[in-house]
């Protein structure tokens, strides 16, 4: 199944880790916690690529609610979501610096330019 | 408190059982993500942006001290040590793992908790005033009632299906604190006018959300034994009638708003004609049985403002300030109950530690029979506390950052998780009511500007009670930026009032001087003795909209 429409390009895949619910990106060979090791989509066909991939995992039961996410590649390499929903969900609660990932990974908020 | 009989526990330890199997199937792939969400929900399991919440009942808002000991442990154990209340006087964790889940019902089970009808379209939590039992101007304490009605709903087979969730509130209290009007079903206890005897005056159809109504009378008085068969009446036109087609159309307050209150009510009278009450009603026995668990504690006679709590107050300005903000008249003589405030200056409104929870809980058994209360404020409540312990019980807070002194002030803000943390919010809550908090922190400012309700929501679903907050703050997405949209008015009380809208959605930088100006509106033109809200309702809203609008920046409209 393939959505009707794609996100702008670049993007990257999403979704909530089955087990955890921990916020998790598809790496091109599984999924990973860190938001720097997400594979970036920069062709309509990578972005279907993922999209298949997501559908895949989630019917595989390994994470839930898979979707892609518009992104800008920041200055540290980190693919930062340009809506601010997901950029929040990428670093962690905005109130709580030292939960989430922003706590779990050092230097990711700073990689990422955390603008609040 | 009331606690579990045989059946109660051999219920709750069967839902665990069961839903620890689903999780298990679940994760073992047997059931689908679509399967598994209605299943999850029912059991207060939701999927938040950074893990899976849980949204924990706690019935009419009350608690032992085992049990929010109980609460401390689960959040080290399996959350980051710290609990959010609601403003459903619920506890919900946010940092939740699925694989855990089993494991922590079995632990809230073994205090006689459970997360069964936090979620889903189904009678939630029934809440009710947070001073119940211990109110001067109560006429009745309402937590029997509201017992009555947990174990009525709980798992009823003809309402766990219902068009839409269904809120129920109850007030015994001459003032109403449980904002019951703005209920699906909201009931006072009252005294019939010619007898004496009490019963329940019902209003139906209130509701905030995205089509925020008051309430609306249905009944003025119904005779205590019929409680059961009226509310299953109701329960009944609004099972059949109310819309499935449109979920944003299916509370019961759009039923009622759409076919007007004298055709609903004429329904409802009509089905409850059809209906037994007597083989409806529980038991007298059992009736009985519920209301023993809330007699009152032996209190003991003691004289009103003893010497030694008058020269503490006198010697102690902070704690005197305290007493007198966060202080509630108690019917017993010699005994008060007090506000733990959840809003300390700079921190997330109804947040606290799993330290914090210990605390409580040791406090609670020193000083108030072992029995806290939540608020639909987000605040904790001690309900028996002697006035003579009163002193030694503010050190003890003030030692871990719980007696911050502004209960019903500007600072003690409702607000939702809003985007930190929910799934479904547009716009982040926390951090206004941190800002606000801050801007307005000075105590003596705060005690100028007296009795001051903000709530904020983070989306229009409205958690956050926006509607009726005195001043509204509603977090929405506009132009890719998050946009907040301030109403005016709203009251929560026995005056429940919708506020209204001022004008052009804000900046979350621009929030603070916009509510600046409304204050000072106010300062300006009270009154003496005049709160606030009853400003606004003199003055009307165009003062305020006139002030509000004046400096907003056209590129934020």
């Amino acid at each position: 199944m393939s959505s009707a429409k794609l996100p702008p390009l670049p993007a990257i895949l999403i979704a909530n880790d089955l087990l955890t619910g921990d916020t998790v990106f598809f790496s091109g060979h599984g999924w990973t916690r860190h938001p720097g090791e997400a594979l970036l989509a920069e062709s309509e066909a990578a972005s279907l690529r993922l999209e298949a991939a997501g559908q895949e995992a989630m019917r595989r039961n390994l994470v839930v609610d898979a979707y892609l996410v518009d992104v800008v590649l920041s200055e540290g390499g980190i693919p930062v979501p340009r809506h601010f929903r997901e950029r929040f969900r990428l670093l962690g609660p905005t109130i709580r610096p030292d939960l989430g990932k922003q706590a779990e990974f050092p230097g990711l908020a700073a990689q990422a330019g955390r603008t609040r | 408190m009331y606690r579990y009989d045989e059946f109660d526990a051999a219920f709750v330890r069967d839902r665990v059982a069961q839903f620890s199997a689903q999780v298990q199937r679940r994760l073992a792939g047997a059931l689908t993500e679509d399967e598994f969400k209605p299943l999850r929900l029912q059991n207060g399991v939701y999927l938040q942006l950074h893990a899976y919440m849980l949204r924990i009942a706690i019935p009419y808002g009350t608690l032992s001290a085992r049990q929010l000991r109980q609460l401390a442990l689960i959040g080290e154990r399996f959350d980051r040590s710290y609990g959010h209340f609601t403003t459903r006087q619920n506890l919900q964790f946010n940092w939740i793992q699925l694989k855990d889940v089993p494991e922590i019902l079995s632990l809230l089970a073994d205090v006689e908790m459970h997360a069964i009808q936090t979620s889903g379209n189904c009678i939630r939590n029934v809440t009710a005033d947070q001073f119940a039992g211990v109110a001067a101007d109560e006429i009745e304490d309402p937590r029997p009632v509201a017992e009555l009605i947990r174990q009525w709903s709980t798992a009823h087979p003809e309402f766990s299906f219902l068009p839409r969730k269904f809120k129920i509130a109850v007030t015994g209290a001459a003032e109403d604190r449980a904002a019951v009007a703005v209920h699906d079903i909201g009931l006072r206890i009252v005294r019939h006018p010619e007898t004496g005897e009490t019963g329940y005056a019902v209003l139906v159809g209130g509701g905030l959300g995205r089509t925020p109504m008051v309430g609306k009378w249905v009944r003025d008085f119904l005779p205590k034994p019929h409680l059961l068969a009226y509310l299953e009446a109701l329960m009944r036109v609004y099972n059949a009638e109310g819309r499935r087609d449109n979920k944003y159309k299916a509370r019961v307050k759009i039923l009622v708003h759409e076919i007007g209150i004298e055709a609903f009510r004429a329904r409802v009278e009509a089905e409850f004609a059809q209906l037994d009450p007597q083989r409806i009603q529980a038991d007298a026995a059992e009736v009985a049985r519920i209301e023993r668990y809330f007699a009152p504690p032996a209190y003991q006679v003691l004289p009103d403002n003893p010497p030694a709590f008058l020269r503490a107050r006198a010697a102690n300005p902070e704690f005197d300030r305290w007493v007198a903000q966060n202080g509630f008249p108690h019917k017993v003589p010699g005994y008060q109950a007090v506000t733990l405030s959840l809003k300390g200056i700079g921190e997330a409104p109804g947040d606290i530690s799993s330290a914090g929870m210990r605390l409580v809980a040791d406090l609670a058994e020193r000083h108030s029979q072992g029995e806290i209360r939540v608020t639909h404020a987000q605040n904790l409540v001690l309900p028996d506390v002697r006035q003579d312990e009163l002193f030694d019980l503010w050190q003890a807070l003030a030692a871990g950052g719980l007696a911050t002194a502004n209960a019903g002030l500007i600072t003690d803000i409702i607000a939702c998780p809003g985007l930190d943390y929910c799934a479904l919010a547009t716009a982040r809550s926390i951090p206004i009511a941190q800002a606000l908090a801050t801007r307005f922190a000075a105590p003596a400012r705060q005690q100028e500007i007296g009795p001051l309700a903000i709530k904020i929501s983070g989306c229009i679903n409205a958690c956050g009670h926006h509607h009726v907050g005195h001043i509204g703050i509603l977090g929405l997405e506009k132009r890719g930026e998050e946009s907040y949209q301030i109403t005016l008015g709203g009251d929560a009380g026995n005056a429940s009032t919708i506020g209204e809208i001022l004008g052009p959605g804000l900046g979350a930088d621009e929030v603070p001087d916009a509510i600046e100006r409304l204050v000072a509106v106010y300062l300006a033109h009270r009154q003496p003795g005049e709160l606030f809200v009853d400003s606004v309702r003199r003055l009307g809203i165009q003062p305020f909209k006139t002030a509000f609008n004046a400096e907003i920046r056209h590129d934020a409209a």
